[in-house]
């Protein structure tokens, strides 16, 4: 491990100098296999949280108070040591940034497909990776992320996502707050809704690819909805994870 | 022996001879699906066998639980590592639903509510290995874990046993389906912990 970065109370990022890394696609997860001294292991699968095209891997991980590897991930391991992955995983749940152009070559380039990102608490993980690695590609496919957490406190990435909406280009966040909003949120407090999907999502008549990702509960709910409005069930992908099912 | 973690412990120390490698035990029965759950109702479900010759056989609901059904009680193993123990189930055996089909297909593709595919030999649906179940602990199975019905083959990685099941297709030729497109295995044998391409 080559740095830690703290990004919540009980969320780290881990930084891996990753010896041939053969890249990925953002969305695309790793297995991490601890092994005890005795030779006992154990595996968990963890979303890539960096854009391909980074020269370090990066995962975070949210500690899960009974989970028996991500307290070691975001407590115990410590820059210098060893730790044993495999990947890159995943061929369904992935953006790509170089996709999208045009395959028969037409002369006026066709309009990207615009993007809806739908997270639930940690599930914005591998939807970050896809927001760093179009900016690294300078894809302009217009992006927007609707991101449910509990209260302000729980926000990955928040200052990275406020600069890199500022930054103008096709971005747009919308938090939607669970518990307790800060004052001035756009948005009530509750749960998403079919009217946050549709204010803040993309009209279904722009066609919007669809990636959500959170807790199993999250996720069916959001899809639902968003089929229920009207979406394409086939352009919505979904990445779930269980109190136990690690971050997939 | 992998790379040792230094600090790392673990938490399940006994050796459990039921799980395969790489799998650890849960109790819940967590939910993985590439896209939206498929609400289908029961008055329009259709169960398909269709054989290499074109030949097609039909049940609807009514017809489909009217065959006699089996109570297995079976572990079961994700490809995303969770295992979960003694699941009970209710559901029609294939040898039950194949024995009208007149076939020398090798390979069936499950095709599912919603698109979903997934290939398997013919060899492990058969011989009491395999089952279109639709109860699950006593109670109609839920659409989240692939209610009306799904397959239930569990003797492989649970992906194998495709949920919102609406027909099963024999074949002379083996076609991988949505995963095993998708750099997952072909086959998925837990015990060889065949989880991904080249395994």
């Amino acid at each position: 491990m080559a740095a830690l970065r703290d990004e919540t109370a009980t969320a780290r990022t881990i930084v891996l100098d990753v010896p041939q890394w053969p890249g990925h696609l953002p969305g695309q997860h790793v297995d991490v296999r601890l092994t005890a001294q005795d030779g006992y292991s154990t595996e968990r699968s963890y979303s890539i949280a960096s854009a391909s095209m980074d020269a370090k891997l990066e995962l975070t991980v949210q500690r899960l108070m009974d989970g028996e590897v991500s307290p070691y991930l975001t407590q115990t391991l410590a820059v210098g040591y060893p730790l044993e992955l495999r990947g890159p995983i995943g061929g369904w749940f992935v953006w790509d940034p170089d996709g999208g152009s045009d395959p028969a070559g037409a002369t006026a380039p066709a309009a990207p497909t615009p993007v809806l990102l739908v997270a639930g608490g940690s599930g914005v993980v591998p939807l970050m990776a896809m927001i760093r690695a179009r900016a690294e590609a300078g894809n302009r496919a217009p992006f927007r992320l609707i991101y449910s957490v509990r209260d302000p406190s729980a926000i990955l990435y928040g200052d990275e996502l406020t600069k890199r909406e500022r930054a103008g280009d096709g971005l747009e966040v919308t938090y939607v707050y669970t518990r307790s909003a800060p004052p001035g949120s756009s948005v009530p407090t509750g749960r998403i809704n079919a009217a946050v999907l549709t204010s803040a999502g993309w009209p279904v008549e722009a066609s919007p690819a669809v990636f959500v990702c959170g807790p199993t509960g999250f996720v069916e709910a959001v899809a639902d909805l968003l089929v229920r409005v009207g979406h394409d069930p086939r352009a919505i992908k979904t990445e779930r994870f269980g109190p136990t099912g690690g971050q997939r | 022996m992998g790379i040792v973690s230094p600090g790392f412990s673990g938490r399940r120390r006994s050796a459990d001879e039921r799980l395969p490698p790489g799998q650890y035990l849960v109790n819940d029965f967590p939910v993985l699906s590439a896209g939206p759950t498929p609400h289908v109702d029961t008055g329009k479900w259709e169960f398909q066998i269709t054989t290499e010759t074109g030949q097609t056989h039909r049940w609807d609901w009514e017809a489909f639980r009217a065959l006699p059904a089996d109570e297995p009680t079976v572990d079961i193993h994700c490809v995303t590592k969770w295992s979960k123990f003694a699941t009970h189930w209710r559901g029609v055996s294939l040898d039950t639903l194949l024995a009208g089909v007149e076939t020398s297909a090798g390979f069936v593709t499950a095709r599912s509510y919603g698109g979903y595919t997934t290939n398997l030999p013919l060899a492990d649906l058969v011989d009491g290995q395999a089952w279109v179940a639709y109860d699950y602990e006593g109670e109609p199975l839920e659409a989240e874990h692939g209610g009306p019905a799904r397959l239930l083959v569990p003797h492989l990685y649970f992906w194998k046993s495709a949920k919102w099941l609406q027909g099963i297709d024999l074949s002379d030729h083996d076609t991988p389906g949505f995963w095993e497109s998708l750099g997952y295995h072909n086959y998925g044998d837990p015990w060889r912990e065949q989880r991904y391409w080249g395994d």
